[in-house]
């Protein structure tokens, strides 16, 4: 069984839901990263999203275009961070960790030796964001060489059509997209995440976390009643970013993931 | 290469070009694509919709545009007939009019009120911002900040069509940049904005629909070519930046097998210095912008900076169709350095008293070598894609001259 369908069969069989911090490898510096990645662990993180930076990230909004950005000045490349998850993995077999980036690192990698090389390293599951289904069939096939999820998004412009055919390929989990616009975006609309997500779970078993405009304890427990689990990134991306600027300790800037633990434990069950 | 292809079958119904080309978005987009593709389906052959786009053509952009030999110029170089595919003659001053256009009307006939669009030297800002006055739709146009900077004179033309130009801080803040954040407007507006892609790019059906309203171009050089020589050309030249004007003219002659094409790229300082535009010529596979195509990239897939003198031809990729007629050999791509692209500005002005766009000027730069190369008796079709008074700026700057 797989690290991701392992980790939400124990949050589902506690009744909890799962906490999915996001950060861009590489920011605020490449020494911080792996920190961080244990850091958020400690602090109650289910599933670890790590961002692989890109030159062009389309779908991210200025907080995430901006830790691309800081990044990418550290030359942060799709091989150095297979290394970091492979030391990341020393230490912790039990977290699932999912690459989430843009398709071009990983054709440059090429699909077959990306895949082998994220097997070894311990990755559990890839999140191409302008990848969707109707162009990953060749990455698909290579990913499931190595045991590798696809995960895909779905989001409130998703057609019941589209969402039946998006699980079908899906593997490990669904990220739904809260919301029409990029990532960090203002106003999540619980009411249309709830429709969303009626529209999801008539299609598929897979779990369902949910992304973009999470930001606190109070919208991370509003919207985690009705899915399986909360993706956090711009909102983490931003403090630790806040943190590096004021020379404090990037560490500490994960407290948020903590408070947001504590609200979720306290809504399940 | 094959000779059982028929180009107008492509792309495929995924919008492939060979391996290149597709819909490489995020999920919140697919249904706007697949929306915009079943309404050109439906449009691209009712009879309103076509007649209405041919009399915008004829009556506001001022087509056909002439096909004109430019007999002292072929006199001088002293090889083939080189004849100028006058599209700086349209409205606005660019082929980019005949897209926007088509494009606005397309908006149009789905309901959208919001226009968005992404600009690099502003030719295409401009050319949408006209259509959005026209049709008194609102149009927000993004543009990389140095852009902005570099091209005064056009965002001030975009404000006084009614535009708001948004300055894109981020990144390289040139055209790369400014389609990334007009992608993430339209994720965000889905509902009620059309966003009027300037070239042959970005995710299917964008290619496709732009090739085909640019097509108008080489509809009209084939037929005024027969009419006017008895015979189709041997060789067309055009410059490629994203590729618009290029696949405009080559598209109707792809199954005249005796047509030779040349797409002309921007060298910059030199292909050889790293410093220039040209991934077809000095470039690998990759995606961005919605779909595969050459770029220009690193070892890592991350996008490298270009440099062209041109703004309109400084961009890292290039529509799909070009990336496989490449690999096909059905084109040839070659590129031009900024010095000598210049050279080819000053020449026809001066011996044709028709100043070219810089981007164009790559391609009468190229074609002046082929005419040569090619000799007397032979004939050459150059796309004339823009006229370059929105160049004077940049030119007078490298003559060391100060204009106010």
């Amino acid at each position: 069984m797989s690290r991701l369908t392992a980790k939400f069969d124990a949050l589902r069989a506690d009744s909890r839901k799962a906490l999915v911090p996001y950060i861009v490898a590489g920011d605020p510096d490449v020494a911080s990263t792996l920190p961080l990645m244990h850091k958020l662990v400690e602090q109650g993180a289910d599933i670890l999203e790590i961002g692989v930076p890109f030159s062009d990230p389309m779908a991210e909004g200025p907080v995430i275009q901006l830790a691309h950005e800081r990044a990418l000045v550290h030359a942060v490349s799709l091989n150095g961070i297979l290394e970091l998850v492979a030391e990341f993995r020393t230490k912790d077999q039990d977290t699932p960790v999912v690459l989430m980036g843009y398709a071009n690192p990983v054709e440059r990698m090429g699909y077959d030796q990306f895949a082998e090389r994220a097997g070894k390293a311990g990755i559990d599951g890839v999140l191409i964001v302008d990848m969707p289904p109707e162009e990953a069939e060749p990455l698909n096939e290579s990913l499931a060489k190595h045991q590798l999820d696809n995960i895909f998004l779905l989001a409130p412009t998703t057609t019941d059509e589209r969402i039946a055919k998006v699980a079908g390929l899906a593997g490990g989990y669904l990220y739904c997209v809260s919301l029409k616009g990029v990532t960090g975006a203002g106003n999540i609309d619980v009411d249309q995440v709830q429709t969303l997500m009626n529209r999801i779970k008539a299609h598929t078993d897979l779990p369902v976390t949910v992304g973009f405009g999470i930001k606190n304890a109070e919208t991370a427990t509003r919207v985690a009643i009705c899915c399986d689990g909360v993706v956090v990134g711009s909102a983490l991306v931003e403090s630790v970013a806040n943190a590096h600027k004021n020379g404090a300790d990037v560490l500490e800037a994960t407290t948020l993931i903590r408070d947001i633990r504590h609200a979720l434990d306290a809504i399940s069950g | 290469m094959s000779k059982a292809v028929d180009y107008a079958s492509f792309p495929d119904k995924r919008g492939h070009f060979g391996p290149y080309g597709g819909r490489f978005v995020s999920e919140t987009l697919m249904c706007a694509l697949d929306e915009l593709e079943a309404a050109y389906e439906r449009l691209k052959n009712d009879k309103d919709f076509q007649a209405e786009f041919d009399q915008d053509l004829a009556q506001y952009v001022g087509r056909p545009s002439p096909l004109y030999f430019a007999e002292r110029w072929t006199r001088e170089t002293g090889g083939a007939d080189i004849y100028l595919k006058r599209e700086d003659l349209n409205h606005t001053g660019a082929h980019k009019v005949n897209n926007t256009i088509g494009q606005a009307l397309l908006a149009k006939y789905m309901g959208k009120k919001r226009i968005i669009a992404e600009t690099g030297a502003g030719q295409h800002g401009v050319a949408s911002a006209t259509v959005a006055a026209r049709l008194g739709m609102s149009c927000h146009v993004f543009m990389g900040e140095e852009d902005v900077h570099r091209q005064a004179l056009n965002v001030y033309r975009m404000k006084l069509l009614g535009a708001e130009v948004i300055p894109v801080k981020s990144g390289s803040r040139t055209l790369k940049d400014a389609m990334n954040e007009a992608m993430r407007d339209w994720v965000t507006n889905v509902d009620d904005t059309f966003y009027i892609i300037g070239t042959v790019a970005g995710p299917h059906p964008y290619p496709q629909l732009v090739r085909d309203f640019q097509s108008i171009i080489g509809r009209e050089a084939r037929a005024q070519c027969l009419d006017q020589t008895g015979r189709l050309p041997d060789a067309l030249v055009a410059c490629v930046g994203g590729g618009s004007n290029a696949i405009g003219l080559f598209h109707p002659f792809l199954n005249d097998e005796s047509v030779e094409m040349y797409g002309v790229e921007a060298g910059g300082h030199g292909v050889e210095t790293g410093q220039h535009a040209a991934p077809l010529s000095a470039g690998t596979p990759g995606v961005l912008h919605g779909n595969r195509t050459y770029l220009m990239q690193d070892d890592n897939g991350q996008i490298i900076h270009t440099h062209s003198v041109s703004a309109g031809l400084d961009y890292p990729g290039v529509g799909p169709e070009h990336s496989w007629l490449k690999d096909i050999g059905r084109a040839k791509y070659v590129s031009v350095n900024d010095d000598e692209a210049l050279d080819a500005f000053r020449e026809l002005t001066l011996v044709e008293g028709i100043m070219p766009a810089l981007e164009s000027s790559h391609a009468l730069a190229y074609a002046k070598k082929l005419a040569v190369e090619l000799g007397k008796g032979k004939s050459i079709i150059i796309n004339l894609s823009g006229r370059g008074d929105k160049d004077i700026h940049t030119v007078a700057q490298i003559d060391g001259i100060q204009l106010t």
